[in-house]
């Protein structure tokens, strides 16, 4: 059977298994529809909560990021694991034993404060809606190539099949969906893996694989090859990279930081059903994303070698079926500045005549080590469910804030619990439209903000629901006032020097401290956190009730289960 | 102070040193031995991988996760040792 056929039919099997699953588990009251009902199983939960983490950057993108960046793309592999172990010992379990159903009702309860609240929910749709109208662009990317659609066909069919299962199922639905997309995305990206190492290295276990010597018979361990590969071509030593120590750390740890605050994973923590379950969970959670996590920088040095093995002066005419079908996506391309008919691949911009996206290195991997048809069907399977899981998750926390957040404990308190459920699915449906619009005409900048929202998240929430929990005493002058500090600095730093909003984009050394917009996250959060305790010590101590709040969430039993109020 | 509030003031003091070790462990492995003692761990190599870069793409990952599993083991002792499990 053909590329085609195959993809055709896993396709459709998996998107069949969705909504099979959406219309078993739909939810019936707004509980199952913001927490799934609150007892889901730590290791449903985990399963769910990598597959909502895990986005069509992580498994489209990110092993090619690495495969261009080298050593600098660590601040990902780091970044965005090393957040679970800030959200297992700081976050979750006290969120849990709190009991409610969205990040902004923590907020604004801790707080005592609806304005509080606003703020988180105004926080809350900024990083949610700039994240998922990338999930959709990946969608789009992924059905033009696999299934010949074009990329708008593709995002409008994204976008039915995510609003069919999140505004029928809610919370219960896509929790158990995600389950099922945690197994496709898993097995896809390392059938590809499994076969490569093996192919290349004699090791079918990519991660150390990535460590052995070539399997040509002449002992270079790939790490030397690859090195000595970039150093001829005039790039950085593979594992060196280029960014500059405190760069690196900045991104690291504002991803770290971003990553425990990103309200469509803290969410999570509330659908199961006790506090240990949370702390169990989570780890859970990290185990399962760690194996792709681990994987794809071995998947990053196979793919980088075989790139420069086929394409580093050969022939242009002598290019595989695949050079050809990427060129016709523009996400490859060629450009024979010299004339001579041969592909140069160099450091050199004004040399360099081949142009490569870092989409393809996973997309076009199993085509360029010339693995089987069904393989390269299941990796398009795989970015489907990637996409669509982390899609879904994101609609959830944007339809929640308005139902819940703005609706019900803001405008009209008195809203039946039918009503609200309705309105839950009404603005799930919005978001879904303009996330599809975004995803269709993508405004230039929001490629660049995505990665800015781990930025946002880190600058408003992190610091605001840690004092809440670990300082008793934090009172609500002081939250609002580091969390408005705080994304607001954010904002004009990523419009200064990302987006050029405040006239030309600065030059790099103009950088405050020499960090970069997607670092200065972790500037802003100390800002935050600075601002928060100073304006703490000058204003009135929270009231006794409040305190006691905070005594209990530290105690793990009688945690019960999620209520309303 | 109640005997009730002494044992949760206990409670969140053995749970908080825990916090601090398990948490600089996390910052040992990445932002240490990933990132700021990278080039002097390069110069070890272990099979084809420069330690400092093993560390920063792989190691810190693995501690990441074991991390995890020694809190909750811990904190599951430690409510049991408190009354406070269910």
């Amino acid at each position: 059977m053909s590329v085609q056929v195959w993809t055709y039919l896993l396709v459709g099997i998996t998107f069949t298994l969705y909504i099979g699953i959406a219309i078993w588990s739909r939810a019936g009251s707004t509980k199952e529809f913001y927490v799934a009902g609150g007892g889901v199983s730590p290791l449903a939960n985990g399963m769910a909560t990598a597959a909502d983490w895990m986005s069509a950057a992580s498994f489209i993108s990110m092993a090619g990021i690495i495969a261009f960046a080298g050593y600098d793309g660590s601040v990902y592999l780091m970044g965005w694991t090393g957040g679970y172990v800030l959200l297992a010992l700081l976050l979750a379990p006290y969120l849990r034993k709190f009991g409610k159903f969205t990040v902004p009702d923590f907020i604004g309860d801790r707080y005592y404060s609806n304005t509080a609240r606003m703020v988180a929910v105004f926080c809350a749709l900024i990083v949610s809606f700039t994240y998922v109208a990338g999930q959709m662009r990946g969608v789009g990317v992924v059905f033009s190539r696999f299934l010949q659609v074009d990329i708008n066909t593709g995002v409008i069919i994204g976008m039915v099949i995510v609003l069919f299962y999140a505004v029928l199922g809610g919370m219960k639905g896509i929790t158990y969906t995600q389950v099922a997309q945690y197994c496709v995305l898993i097995f896809a990206f390392m059938v590809p893996a499994i076969f490569i190492s093996f192919q290349m290295t004699g090791n079918p276990v990519p991660q150390l694989g990535m460590g052995s010597t070539l399997n040509d018979g002449s002992g270079t361990f790939l790490m030397d090859r690859l090195n000595g590969l970039s150093t001829e071509l005039g790039f950085a030593e593979y594992t060196d990279g280029t960014k500059s120590v405190i760069d690196v750390f900045a991104i690291t740890l504002a991803l770290m930081v971003g990553t425990a605050g990103l309200p469509h994973v803290i969410v999570r923590f509330f659908t199961v059903k006790r506090v240990k379950d949370a702390r169990k969970s989570a780890g859970l959670a990290l185990l399962l994303i760690a194996i792709l996590y681990t994987t794809a920088p071995a998947v990053s040095v196979f793919a980088k070698i075989n790139l420069i093995d086929t394409v580093s002066n050969k022939e242009y005419s002598l290019m595989p079926v695949w050079f050809k079908n990427w060129e016709e996506t523009g996400l490859l391309s060629f450009d024979d500045k010299n004339k001579d008919g041969i592909i140069q691949y160099v450091a050199d911009k004004d040399k360099n005549e081949l142009t490569v996206d870092n989409d393809i290195m996973v997309l076009a991997n199993p085509e360029i080590a010339n693995l089987p048809a069904w393989v390269i069907a299941l990796v398009a399977a795989g970015g489907l469910a990637a996409a669509l899981s982390t899609a879904a998750g994101l609609l959830l926390v944007i339809s929640a804030s308005v139902s819940h957040d703005l609706i019900k404990k803001v405008f009209k308190p008195n809203i039946s619990e039918k009503g609200e459920l309705w309105a839950a699915r009404g603005a799930a449906t919005v978001a879904v439209v303009i996330a599809g619009y975004f995803g269709i005409n993508p405004p230039g900048f929001v490629a660049a903000v995505v990665a800015l929202a781990f930025g946002l998240a880190a600058a408003s929430f992190f610091p605001a629901i840690v004092l809440g929990i670990f300082y008793k005493k934090m009172n609500k002058e002081g939250a609002i006032g580091g969390m408005v500090v705080g994304i607001s600095l954010m904002l004009f730093y990523m419009a200064k020097f990302k987006l050029g909003w405040l006239g030309e984009i600065p030059d790099k050394s103009e950088w405050w401290f020499g960090i970069s917009p997607e670092g200065f996250g972790t500037v802003a959060m100390i800002v935050n956190f600075i601002v928060a305790l100073v304006i703490n010590r000058f204003t009135p101590e929270p009231p006794e009730n409040v305190q006691e709040i905070v005594e209990n969430i530290r105690i793990p039993s009688g945690a019960g289960e999620a209520v309303d109020h | 102070m109640s005997e009730k509030q002494k044992k949760a003031t206990a409670y969140w003091k053995e749970n908080v040193r825990y916090l601090f070790i398990l948490l600089a462990i996390w910052f040992a492995v990445s932002f240490g031995a990933g990132i700021l003692f990278k080039d002097a761990l390069n110069t070890i190599k272990i099979g084809g991988f420069k330690l400092g870069f093993w560390f920063a793409q792989q190691g810190s990952i693995y501690v990441f996760v074991i991390l995890i599993f020694v809190y909750v083991r811990l904190m599951n002792k430690l409510d049991k040792k408190y009354g406070y499990n269910e």
